[in-house]
């Protein structure tokens, strides 16, 4: 599964991009994880509600299951227009 | 309905021009352009636009048939740039078609207010004393719920 981040997400975690091969659960657990690696992950994950999460490119919610699902991406809220 | 995302500059002249000459059988058509706004005082040296490719375009998809659903709109057109972008330069443009002007109006609303919070785009605004991502607004937000 690939996981994607965007805007200030991608820059405090340093790249646009991480592979995970056995996906948790829920978008809920994969945060988790991805904040047990490194500081920079828990820097960025650090206030959910500064965050949006969509799941196989639909806007989506940190309860989400992740089950057969191929692409989940973080950003904070948006700004188009 | 026509839906662009890119990085290359748009005619808006041209565009409206074209879209509202292909509007047989409608009665008004609406356009609206967004363009880069300098920081007060000056200083702004680009406006850098970040997009999600894949996910903006079906976002975009999704609201302009929601819009064309709720209204009685005719074609929908959307242009939304990404990229580094001069201050005055064109970000994007909706145009819509209706056979009477309230629909278009209002589907040219609704299609604004949910581009701003509901596509995948985020804008950092690019100075001399440094750069940072423009936050979204409450009354952006607040602005959907009238829908």
């Amino acid at each position: 599964m690939d996981v994607l981040y965007f805007a200030w997400v991608r820059e405090r975690i340093g790249h646009p991009k991480d592979c995970i091969e056995t996906p948790p659960g829920t978008v809920r657990e994969l945060v988790e994880d991805l904040c047990s690696r490194e500081e920079r992950y828990a820097a960025a994950f650090a206030d959910l509600s500064a965050l949006r999460v969509a799941v196989d490119q639909q806007l989506s919610d940190f309860d989400a299951p992740l089950d057969g699902v191929r692409e989940v991406a973080f950003f904070p809220p948006m700004t188009g227009g | 309905m026509e839906i662009r995302v890119q990085a290359e500059p748009f005619d808006f002249g041209a565009e409206a021009g074209a879209f509202a000459a292909r509007q047989a059988g409608m009665g008004a058509v609406v356009t609206f352009t967004g363009i880069v706004r300098d920081l007060e005082g000056g200083g702004l040296r680009a406006m850098e636009i970040e997009h999600y490719p894949g996910m903006t375009e079906k976002a975009i998809e999704a609201i302009a048939s929601e819009a064309a659903d709720r209204w009685h709109t005719g074609d929908l057109l959307v242009i939304h740039r990404y990229g580094p972008l001069a201050p005055g330069e064109m970000i994007m443009m909706v145009a819509t078609a209706a056979p009477h002007r309230a629909d278009a109006f209002q589907a040219a609303e609704f299609l604004m207010d949910f581009l701003k919070s509901r596509a995948p785009f985020w804008k950092k605004e690019v100075a001399q004393d440094g750069a940072d991502w423009v936050a979204a607004r409450d009354e952006d937000e607040d602005a959907l719920n009238r829908w």
